[in-house]
C-alpha cells in the first residue's frame, strides 16, 4: 500500500478530490484493496492526538455511537467483524471486514470479505495536523454501489449515500471527540428517537 | 409548556408544546423569565428564512433560571442566567480563539451541509432560528432546553433586574464587536448606519472607546432621538443627503469609522431568490445594498468599516474599485457572544452602559403574536418587544 504522501501525481492534492474519471481505479492501485468503483475521501480536523482518536476508533464497539447507519458491529476475531448497516428503501446491507493493516496511532484500513452485499474497502489515517491543531483523520472508501448507478441516486434520495454518511459520521467522530456529546437540534427524548429511527 | 410558535408567513401563535428535556450532558433546562423579539424575528414573520418547519419554537434572545442540569452542566439549579443566542462548544479551534459564532460543533452535522455548501464551512447553531441554524427551540416559551450550559451561559448576580442585562444575550455584544471592528481611535469621527437595536448599541459603545463625534444615520424620528440621548449628532436621510451631509459634516474628509447597522441582523441565511425581496421590504425602504456601498463611498482613504448587518447571500453593485483605491479595511462577522459577555455585564453594573432605554414594550409571553404584529407594523414606536412568561394578562 503506497504511502498517501508519496503518491506518483502531478500536484499535491489528494487523489479523492482528483477530476480525474479514473481517480477510483487510482485509488484502488495505490491506496486500498480494490473493492469497487466508486471512490469517497473526506478529512477533518479535531483538537484530540492521533492515538487518543486511534484508540477509540479501534475500538469497534464504539462506532455506532456516531455512525448513524450503523446498526451492528460484531467482533468475529482480532481481525474481523461483522457489520449491519441501513441500506436505501429500509434495506439492512451486510458484509464482514478483515483488518488489511493496521498502525496504531497511524492507520487502519480494512477490506470486505467475499459475498459483501456492498463490496467496500478503505482506510482510515490518522494524520498531526500543521499548527498544534490536532490531527486530520482521512476517511477513504472504495465501494460498489449497490445496483450500480441506479442504486446510489436511490441511495443518495434516502441520504443512504456513503459520500454523504462518511461527510456526517466524520462530522459527529469530531463532536463526540471534541464536545463529548453529538449535538442535536431535538427538545425533547421522543423527538430525538425518532430523528435517531 | 407555553410557547411561541411560528405556522406561516404572518402566523405565529401560542401553542401547548411538550416540556424540553436533557437529551446530552452538557445540556441545562431554563425556565425563561424575560425574552425578546429580535428585528431578525420580523423576518421568520415575513417568511423570508427557508428551511422553518410548522410548529418551530422562536426566540434567540432570553434569560431565565436555572430548573434541571445534565451530569456535566456546570450551572446550579436557581441560577440566573442569560443565554447567548449563538449555540457554541467551548472546545473546538475556533471557540479556543473566541471565534465563538465560529463554532465548528454547534450544528447537528446532518444540519452542516447547506452551510457548508453555501459558505464554504459550516457556522455555530442559533436558536429558534430555522432548521439550517440547527433547528433548535428558541426562547419565547416557559423553558428551553440549552446545550454546552457550561460554557455559554452567564450567571447574573442577584439583586440586578431581567430587563438591564436580557441584551447581553445578542444586541448588545453585537453593537459592542460593530465598534470593536471598526477599530476606534481617540478623536474618531464615527458614523452609524441604521439606528436600531444593533446601531444604537453601536453608538454608546463607540463612544465608550473613544470616538470624539458619532453621527447616526436612519429615518425613524424617535430611533435618531435615542440617538442623540447619547450624545451622536443624525442624519435623517429623508431630509438631507446622507454622502453629502457627511462630507460637510467632517470637512470633506470623510468618517473615520463606519458602521453599517441597517437593520435586518437576520442571524441567517437568505436564499439569492428571495434577496428582490428583502430588498424592498426592509424598514429602510430602499435599496438592501444602498448602506455598505454608502460606507465605502463616504469613509475617509485608509479608514475602516464595520458591518454587523447580516447579508446572507450575494450583493451586486458592491463598489469593490473604491473599496481599493482608498484602502479601506473591512470587518464583519456574527456575534462571538460568548467572547464579549462578562465584560459587558460588569459596564452594566457600573452604570457605563444604558440598555433598558430600548424597551418599547413589555408583555406577557401569552401576547407574543400580538408583540410581533406591532413590531412589524410600527418600527418608529415599537423598538423592543420583551415578553414575560410570568406577566399577568393586560386586562
Amino acid at each position: 500500500m503506497t504511502d498517501l504522501a508519496n503518491r506518483d501525481s502531478r500536484d499535491d492534492a489528494p487523489l479523492t478530490t482528483s477530476k480525474a474519471g479514473d481517480r477510483a481505479k487510482l485509488a484502488s492501485e495505490e491506496l486500498v484493496e480494490a473493492k469497487g468503483d466508486s471512490l469517497v475521501g473526506k478529512t477533518v480536523t479535531i483538537n484530540k492526538t492521533r492515538q487518543e482518536l486511534y484508540d477509540f476508533w479501534r475500538d469497534f464497539a464504539n462506532l455506532p455511537q456516531f455512525m448513524d447507519n450503523v446498526l451492528s458491529i460484531v467482533q468475529l476475531d482480532s481481525r474481523r467483524s461483522h457489520w449491519a448497516v441501513k441500506g436505501p428503501a429500509g434495506r439492512t446491507v451486510e458484509w464482514t471486514s478483515v483488518i488489511t493493516e493496521d498502525r496504531p496511532g497511524e492507520l487502519i484500513a480494512w477490506a470486505s470479505e467475499e459475498g459483501a452485499d456492498v463490496p467496500n474497502g478503505g482506510r482510515i489515517d490518522f494524520r498531526d495536523a500543521p499548527g498544534g491543531r490536532g490531527t486530520w483523520v482521512t476517511a477513504t472508501i472504495l465501494y460498489d454501489p449497490p445496483a450500480g448507478i441506479i442504486g446510489k441516486v436511490i441511495a443518495k434520495m434516502f441520504q443512504r449515500e456513503p459520500a454523504i454518511q462518511a461527510r456526517r459520521d466524520l462530522r459527529r467522530f469530531k463532536q463526540l471527540m471534541e464536545t463529548g456529546e453529538i449535538a442535536t437540534g431535538s427538545w425533547t427524548r421522543r423527538q430525538y428517537d425518532e430523528e435517531k429511527a | 409548556m407555553r410557547a411561541l410558535t411560528w405556522h406561516g408567513k404572518h402566523d405565529v401563535r401560542m401553542d401547548t408544546v411538550d416540556d424540553p428535556e436533557i437529551l446530552n450532558p452538557r445540556d441545562a433546562i431554563i425556565r425563561i423569565t424575560s425574552t425578546a423579539i429580535c428585528g431578525s424575528d420580523l423576518h421568520l414573520y415575513d417568511g423570508y428564512i427557508p428551511s422553518m418547519k410548522a410548529g418551530d419554537i422562536l426566540g434567540h434572545e432570553f434569560m431565565g433560571e436555572v430548573v434541571e442540569t445534565g451530569a456535566k452542566s456546570t450551572l446550579q439549579k436557581g441560577q440566573r442566567v442569560v443565554v447567548p443566542f449563538t449555540i457554541s462548544c467551548g472546545s473546538c479551534f475556533h471557540c479556543s480563539k473566541h471565534q465563538y459564532s465560529a463554532c465548528d460543533n454547534g450544528l447537528p452535522a446532518d444540519n452542516q451541509d447547506i452551510a457548508q455548501v453555501a459558505y464554504g464551512q459550516p457556522m455555530s447553531g442559533l436558536f429558534g432560528y430555522s432548521h439550517m441554524t440547527g433547528g433548535y427551540a428558541g426562547g419565547q416559551a416557559e423553558y428551553v432546553r440549552v446545550p454546552f450550559s457550561d460554557v455559554g451561559p452567564i450567571v447574573i448576580p442577584d439583586g440586578i433586574e431581567d430587563d438591564k442585562v436580557l441584551f447581553l444575550s445578542d444586541i448588545l455584544p453585537t453593537g459592542w464587536q460593530a465598534a470593536e471592528n471598526a477599530g476606534i481611535e481617540p478623536g474618531d469621527t464615527v458614523a452609524v448606519w441604521g439606528c436600531g437595536p444593533v446601531g444604537l448599541f453601536a453608538v454608546q459603545s463607540a463612544f465608550l472607546m473613544g470616538a470624539e463625534r458619532v453621527i447616526a444615520i436612519d429615518h425613524f424620528p424617535r430611533r435618531l432621538d435615542l440617538a442623540k440621548r447619547f450624545g451622536a449628532e443624525t442624519i435623517n436621510f429623508e431630509e438631507s443627503k446622507t454622502y453629502e451631509a457627511l462630507m460637510e459634516m467632517t470637512g470633506g474628509i470623510g468618517p473615520d469609522a463606519c458602521i453599517d447597522a441597517v437593520g435586518l441582523e437576520a442571524h441567517g441565511f437568505f436564499a439569492d431568490n428571495v434577496w428582490d425581496q428583502i430588498k424592498v421590504s426592509t424598514f429602510m425602504a430602499t435599496d438592501r445594498t444602498h448602506s455598505i456601498r454608502q460606507a465605502i463611498l463616504a469613509c475617509r482613504k485608509g479608514g475602516r468599516v464595520s458591518m454587523p448587518a447580516v447579508y446572507g447571500g450575494f450583493v451586486d453593485k458592491f463598489p469593490l474599485g473604491a473599496f481599493m483605491e482608498k484602502g479601506l479595511t473591512l470587518k464583519t462577522g456574527q456575534t462571538h457572544v460568548q467572547h464579549y459577555m462578562p465584560a459587558l455585564l460588569n459596564a452594566i453594573i457600573e452604570e457605563k452602559l444604558d440598555t433598558t432605554f430600548l424597551i418599547s414594550h413589555r408583555l406577557p409571553l401569552e401576547q407574543a403574536p400580538d408583540g410581533y404584529k406591532m413590531f412589524h407594523d410600527d418600527q418608529n414606536e415599537v423598538t423592543k418587544v420583551v415578553l414575560k412568561p410570568g406577566m399577568a394578562l393586560a386586562a
